[in-house]
């Protein structure tokens, strides 16, 4: 405790540098909450409406192995032999026998829902305008619970799309570009020839692609218009954790003989951007606590040479150099605790005051603010940067200080 | 290490036997110490005098165990200590031995009572004992109402006392003065002098003065000159 009275007061002493010193640390803190907040916020963003849409993972074509590999596995004195292919594989379209495996995926403890969904294509006509969409067929009770599908309905109800076969959910994005509304007819055009269909909701995902291309039919209204009456089908899982799902995907393909693809591997192209994104603001704004690492490392190799004499004299009355090291860890660590929490407060109500900047984005995401995502992880990884760069800077000058011979010292002073 | 004597006679003496040092200066051995032996005893001052550059305050930091000799013995309590590890020497510098130097060497961010206080706290007193000590020492030095005063903002003469009530903080047996008035007017070094006069007798302190003030070094009990690393009388 002595030493780091010493430091404290040696701190309070030299007010200037030590708190260019400490604003150093509180801008950096500050700027990669602030930076990762919103990085990794459209990201998780990105995560929870693909997770909320299109399920954890996608259970499609059944495949027949032509060419694979055989690994031979020893347990207990069992021999079993496991056959690993995919690539080589011969597919097949669609879900064979979509009833079973619905039952044997209803019973697997970690799925939280299954939709089994009929996908197609079409041309929405409303008569002055038409527009291709992608359609899926769906029973809306399971739907509802392998998405969220309810949630995202910004005008209509499921109530309506459920009491009429002829209804449609509609993108958002499709019903300003046709200029449709709930309530209003729509023909579909394609497949195996037009259906009229009533608009009984629509729906907003906040991913473009999809609010601009899909539309929900009924399973059997879908497979009537599309001609599939059996099979040809794909399911749609819902997980309980869905960062489980690439290996839940590998169990459900070994066990179902069926292609299943998590969500991490569906999106990988997006996420690896994210990824991108992320670590290159995050390296970017680790220069600036790389810079006030540097500033406090000067400012300490300074203060040594300057307290030369005292570190001589308190090792004359019984210091040791490692207490002469300690003291000026001690002012690392102040400058570093104080750097820390300042920094997070001011990440913290940056993140806030981005959050309710108004911007509307209608890009890949449709968002009317920014998104920003509140992580505890983010002031850690701060904290622990800021640890990294602080420890090195006082590392060096407090070794230096234990260094200091205090005869020699008191001689050259004299 | 027991410098307190364990189971030799204690004698409080601060002995040195044939002791040699000898620096490196740009490239060149320089012989600073070429065998001196001198002891110091207790209740006494002992001085050493003699020109600059003799080796007077280099066999002083010898003794004070901030330096190891190159060969030569030292001895505290009749306890040979010049080959301690470094903790117990640090151990040694706080217990046993007191320093002062020319300049005060206080430390400015502190005030006087802080300064004294500080080889108490590192040896372990509590703070509100190692606070009462500190206050009687500093009575004791004339300076009653300057303890909480910053150690910058006190005179010459005061700041040398606080150095000195610091150098006797931790009761040590062994007083050791490098130059000590040497900063002071003639007023204040008879005073310092007399302070370390009366330490010496009423405390049972080795002191050992380093000096060139003839007249301070005359009044010591015992007195050695030295020139060229070696002692001439």
């Amino acid at each position: 405790m002595l030493c780091l009275e010493l430091a404290w007061r040696f701190i309070i002493a030299r007010k200037r540098p030590m708190l260019l010193s400490l604003s150093g640390i509180v801008f950096g803190v500050a700027f990669f909450v602030l930076t990762q907040a919103q990085t990794s916020g459209f990201e998780q963003f990105f995560i929870r409406t693909i997770l909320g849409t299109n399920g954890a993972i996608r259970i499609s074509d059944q495949f027949q192995d032509n060419v694979g590999t055989v690994e031979k596995v020893d347990q207990d004195g069992k021999v079993e032999f496991l056959f690993h292919s995919r690539e080589d594989s011969l597919y097949r379209e669609g879900v064979d026998q979509p009833a079973l495996i619905y039952e044997a995926l209803k019973d697997y403890p970690e799925i939280m829902g299954v939709s089994e969904i009929i996908e197609g294509n079409g041309v929405l006509n409303t008569g002055s305008r038409k527009s291709s969409i992608e359609i899926k067929g769906i029973r809306w009770v399971d739907h509802a619970q392998a998405s969220d599908l309810i949630s995202q309905i910004i005008d209509g109800s499921i109530d309506e799309f459920a009491a009429d076969q002829m209804a449609v959910l509609l993108g958002s994005r499709i019903s300003q570009r046709l200029n449709l509304k709930v309530g209003d007819r729509v023909r579909l055009i394609g497949g195996t020839g037009n259906l009229h269909l009533r608009v009984s909701g629509i729906f907003e995902t906040g991913v473009s692609q999809i609010d601009k291309n899909r539309i929900y039919l009924h399973m059997g209204t879908a497979r009537s218009f599309l001609g599939r009456f059996s099979g040809g089908s794909v399911f749609q899982v819902a997980l309980k954790n869905p960062n489980r799902a690439p290996a839940i995907a590998q169990q459900l393909q070994n066990v179902l003989n069926h292609r299943a693809v998590s969500w991490q591997e569906r999106e990988k192209v997006w996420l690896d951007v994210f990824k991108a994104l992320r670590v290159s603001s995050g390296i970017t704004v680790s220069c600036i606590l790389l810079l006030s690492g540097l500033g406090i490392f000067n400012v300490f190799a300074i203060l040594v040479i300057e307290k030369t004499r005292d570190i001589a004299i308190l090792r004359s009355i019984g210091f040791s150099p490692q207490d002469v090291s300690a003291i000026f860890l001690w002012q690392g660590a102040i400058l570093l605790s104080a750097g820390v929490f300042v920094g997070s407060l001011f990440g913290y109500a940056g993140t806030f005051l981005i959050s309710v900047i108004p911007l509307r984005i209608r890009g890949i995401f449709s968002t009317d603010n920014f998104v920003v995502n509140w992580d505890l992880d983010h002031y850690l990884m701060a904290a622990t940067i800021a640890l990294f760069f602080v420890s090195f800077a006082t590392w060096i000058p407090a070794r230096r200080a234990s260094k200091v011979e205090p005869a020699k010292i008191i001689r050259e002073t004299l | 290490m027991d410098l307190n004597g364990g189971n030799h006679p204690v004698s409080d003496s601060l002995r040195v036997e044939n002791l040699c040092h000898s620096f490196v200066d740009a490239g060149t051995s320089v012989d600073v110490l070429k065998g001196v032996s001198l002891e110091a005893r207790s209740s006494e001052i002992t001085s050493i005098a003699g020109p600059s550059g003799c080796g007077k305050s280099t066999l002083l930091y010898l003794m004070g165990l901030l330096d190891r000799p190159c060969s030569g013995k030292i001895f505290m309590n009749d306890v040979e200590v010049q080959d301690l590890n470094d903790i117990d020497r640090t151990r040694a510098r706080n217990k046993s031995i007191g320093f002062v130097f020319q300049f005060h060497f206080l430390i400015k961010e502190l005030t006087a009572l802080e300064n004294v206080r500080l080889p108490l706290l590192k040896s372990g007193t509590d703070r509100s004992t190692a606070d009462e000590k500190s206050i009687a020492l500093l009575n004791d030095l004339g300076l009653k109402n300057k303890s909480h005063r910053p150690a910058y903002k006190l005179s010459g003469g005061e700041q040398q006392r606080v150095a000195i009530a610091r150098s006797l903080a931790n009761s040590p047996k062994y007083l050791l003065a490098d130059e000590p008035t040497g900063n002071l007017d003639s007023k204040n070094s008879d005073g310092v002098f007399e302070l370390l006069l009366q330490m010496a007798q009423s405390l049972n302190l080795s002191v050992v003065l380093v000096t060139h003030n003839e007249k301070l070094a005359g009044r010591a009990d015992r007195r050695f000159i030295m020139k060229d690393g070696l002692i001439l009388a």
